[in-house]
């Protein structure tokens, strides 16, 4: 069984006077894949932002309770948001690459956080391009802009531009649902393959997938988590008749 | 240490953001501060409504109804001559014009709002007055000439904001009405432009906005004559212009009825904005 | 079903439908004949009049009464630009900064900024010149100076620059933002770094516009900047623009073949200073995403 890495106590999020998060309480296991499923609008992406606090950049945007990082509050006053991200990375839905060259993307993140010699960030971008699986495709041509490859090659070099600052925890909200069935595939193999390093946690809309990548699987419905534990009991078993109506295409 | 220099560009952006509010304040106190006292003292109602401006006399005499009068009038008249040009072309490069041509047409538009007044003024002075001098007699140098020209100035304003207003309208607004049979021409006019209507007029409002504050190209073709308007054929003055002509060697009592007239074109200004702040939020809404 | 008269009738009304179609037609192209007719009219006439007198004696370092050199206005117009540009840009893309990326939407101050704004964008130039001539002139006693001028330009620009650069700042899309914020940049990192390069293109166009407006403006400079015919030889003399060197010329009428040469000289400036901003404007509507 691993550590805890994150603990989600008693967490109530609003949106002005539209309360979008009830309660929520959740450990998220050190170097396993946690992934979020639910239909749309259940509060799935909501949650996965209060883990970086993505959320503070969004008007109108309170959050009650407690998450851990490290047995840490992070939504603490003395809590330092900007080491928060460095810890916990984030990938997003849509592949959002900087209009810069491939290695000032990759760079970006390591400069931010005060390093500037040139060796040392060479030798990290080409770290994270390869534990991102796409070194091969890009190695020859680094100073090209990130914005003219493939959708799924530039979701990749996301996930290698979150890699190059180290973090602990890495967020992916649907990472592939802006891709082909080709670039999914590689980012799904990509996924198992960091969790040995990485904890991870993901939001799905794709039941197979979650089946298929994740070890923790969370079930949100309406702004509630209904249901969670291990992914095999999830998808075999579940407690809930919504979870399984869910699971089994009745709705959503 | 980052933190508290975020801290401190916040508030050199905060300070920054300020300067619009300081300055407009300033503006407005040291405008009023310079030109109500006098009104005050020389009586509102003769400033206002006083229909002779001889400063040099003694007693000197204050009175900008002529100059009041001949900057409506004058707008007016740029109003009649420019926005139905405007707006129409407007239409044209909104509905009308080939991407090919559209694409010099566009900074054309543009250009025309960049040419300095005095380039216009000069330009009239060379051009219309000349014509003017030789059909309806006098120096050239009329209301009607200042009309012109300012029609003119007034274009850019307006084919400006009412394109983007008419590109704004849903293209499905279009596809009705064309599907039911209109012709490409009737359904720009009939639906398109009541839908763009808001939009247009705040383009007119802008446009009077322009043709109001105008006043170095004025200055060169309009007679300048500080008179009750007489007509179109007859030289006229307005408030612009009155400040520019005489500040130069004004002093004393003199010099507070330019400010305070300037005071008065302000007043008008802000009006005119008001007007146009209006139309443009409950365009927004 | 349609009887003999509703035929005639629908035929009837094609023909006036067509006609007014026609009509239509005819006054919209009319109209852009008009307006685009004038404004070829206005540069051709100004190059006709004023290209010959374009002499080398117009270009002579001292401006005396006899060659009429506009030389030392058109550097004072470069120095008047430059020094207006160097303050007001920074305030305005500072006040762009606080605007958008700051500021709440919808918060009491950006409400009375962008009125304030708005309000001074309408400010005629003359109001300008008359508040700089009580201002900075009287009451700071600058006396007509290049100071005078350029806080007055200063301010008469403000609004262009504050809104060409709100809008490249909102066209930058918010997911490069969250990208930065998400790789633990802080915000000013975020700004300068990421959304900056992007907005640049319409900031840049925006502050070309302003320096086209400077070049053409006389009314708000008359009175502060003054009407000296030398290069001002510090920030506390007079001087002359371009424009203001034409204006004297023009409502002097002694030298009207050099005012139409420096007319020629004026609207080739302006003629750049717009094909410079347009440039820039379509590299950032190509650019942003």
């Amino acid at each position: 069984m691993n550590q805890t890495k994150m603990t989600i106590r008693d967490l109530n999020l609003w949106y002005g006077d539209f309360q979008a998060l009830h309660g929520m309480d959740l450990e998220i296991p050190e170097n396993e894949v946690t992934a979020f499923i639910g239909p749309s609008g259940c509060g799935k992406s909501t949650f996965i932002k209060t883990l970086n606090r993505m959320n503070d950049l969004v008007q109108g945007c309170r959050i009650e309770g407690n998450v851990q990082l490290d047995g840490e509050n992070i939504y603490s006053h003395r809590y330092d948001v900007n080491n928060l991200r460095k810890r916990v990375g984030m990938v997003f839905q849509q592949p959002n690459p900087f209009p810069k060259s491939i290695y000032d993307n990759i760079a970006y993140g390591p400069r931010t956080h005060g390093i500037r010699d040139k060796q040392q960030l060479d030798q990290i971008v080409e770290e994270s391009l390869k534990k991102a699986a796409i070194w091969d495709e890009v190695k020859d041509h680094l100073d090209r802009n990130a914005l003219s490859i493939s959708g799924g090659q530039q979701q990749r070099i996301c996930i290698a531009r979150a890699l190059a600052i180290q973090p602990e925890v890495l967020l992916m909200d649907e990472p592939t649902s802006a891709l082909d069935p080709i670039s999914t595939a590689k980012i799904e193999e990509l996924v198992t393959q960091l969790k040995e390093d990485y904890t991870i946690v993901m939001v799905t809309h794709n039941m197979q997938q979650a089946s298929r990548v994740s070890d923790k699987t969370a079930f949100f419905l309406n702004g509630y988590i209904v249901e969670h534990g291990d992914t095999r009991k999830i998808f075999t078993n579940p407690e809930h008749e919504q979870t399984e109506n869910y699971i089994s295409g009745r709705f959503g | 240490m980052a933190r508290k220099y975020e801290g401190f560009m916040k508030g050199v952006f905060f300070l920054s953001a300020i300067v619009s509010i300081v300055a407009l304040i300033l503006i407005i106190v040291f405008m009023f501060a310079g030109g109500v006292p006098f009104m005050l003292e020389y009586g509102l109602g003769d400033f206002l409504l006083g229909q002779k401006w001889t400063p040099s006399n003694t007693p000197a005499s204050f009175g900008i109804l002529p100059m009041i009068l001949g900057s409506i009038f004058v707008t007016i008249g740029a109003v009649v001559i420019g926005v139905p040009i405007g707006v129409l072309t407007s239409i044209f490069m909104a509905e009308f014009c080939p991407p090919k041509l559209y694409k010099w047409l566009k900074p054309a538009v543009n250009l025309m709002a960049a040419i300095p007044s005095v380039v216009y003024g000069f330009f009239a002075l060379q051009l219309i007055v000349p014509i003017m001098r030789n059909f309806v007699g006098g120096t050239g140098m009329n209301m009607l000439t200042a009309m012109i020209l300012l029609g003119i100035m007034i274009l850019p304003t307006v084919i400006g904001l009412s394109e983007s207003a008419l590109r704004a309208v849903p293209r499905s607004y279009y596809n009705g009405g064309v599907a039911l049979g209109s012709t490409h021409e009737r359904t720009v006019m009939a639906v398109l432009v009541p839908a763009a209507k808001s939009g247009i007029i705040s383009s007119v409002i802008l446009g009077i906005g322009r043709a109001i504050g105008e006043t170095m190209a004025v200055v060169l073709i309009a007679g300048n004559q500080p008179i009750m308007p007489r007509g179109l054929t007859f030289g006229v003055r307005t408030l612009t212009t009155n400040i520019v002509l005489e500040m130069a060697y004004a002093a004393g009592e003199h010099r507070e009825a330019l400010i305070a007239t300037a005071v008065v074109l302000f007043a008008f200004i802000l009006i005119i904005n008001s007007i146009f702040l209006y139309v443009k939020n409950k365009e927004a809404k | 079903m349609p009887t003999e008269t509703s035929t005639l009738t629908t035929q009837k009304t094609r023909n006036t439908k067509q006609l007014s179609s026609k009509l239509i037609r005819l006054l919209v192209y009319l109209s852009a004949v008009v307006t685009f007719g004038s404004l070829l009219f206005i540069i051709l006439f100004i190059l006709v009049r004023g290209v010959p007198y374009i002499t080398p004696s117009l270009f002579e370092w001292n401006y005396t009464t006899d060659n009429v050199s506009l030389l030392p206005s058109l550097l004072t117009t470069l120095i008047v630009v430059g020094l207006s540009l160097l303050i007001a840009t920074p305030i305005g893309v500072f006040t762009g900064f606080y605007l958008v990326e700051y500021a709440d939407r919808g918060n009491k101050i950006v409400k009375a900024i962008s009125m304030a704004t708005d309000t001074l964008a309408a400010v005629p130039s003359i109001v300008y010149g008359l508040f700089g001539m009580l201002f900075f002139v009287t009451f700071l006693g600058f006396q007509y100076s290049v100071i005078s001028g350029v806080l007055t330009a200063v301010i008469m620009v403000l609004p262009l620059i504050i809104r060409s650069t709100e809008e490249a700042l909102l066209s930058v899309g918010m997911p490069l933002r969250q990208a930065s914020f998400a790789l633990g940049a802080g915000k000013l990192r975020t700004i300068f770094t990421v959304v900056l390069p992007v907005a640049m293109p319409g900031i840049l166009s925006g502050v070309i516009l302003a320096s086209g407006r400077i070049v053409g403006e006389t009314a708000a400079l008359m009175y502060t900047l003054g009407t000296s015919t030398n290069l001002p030889t510090d920030l506390f003399s007079s001087g002359r623009t371009l424009a203001l060197h034409m204006y004297v010329l023009s409502s002097e009428g002694l030298h009207v073949n050099e005012a139409n040469a420096t007319a020629v000289v004026l609207v080739v400036f302006v003629l750049v200073i717009n094909a410079l901003s347009t440039y820039l404007s379509k590299r950032l509507s190509k650019g942003g995403k």
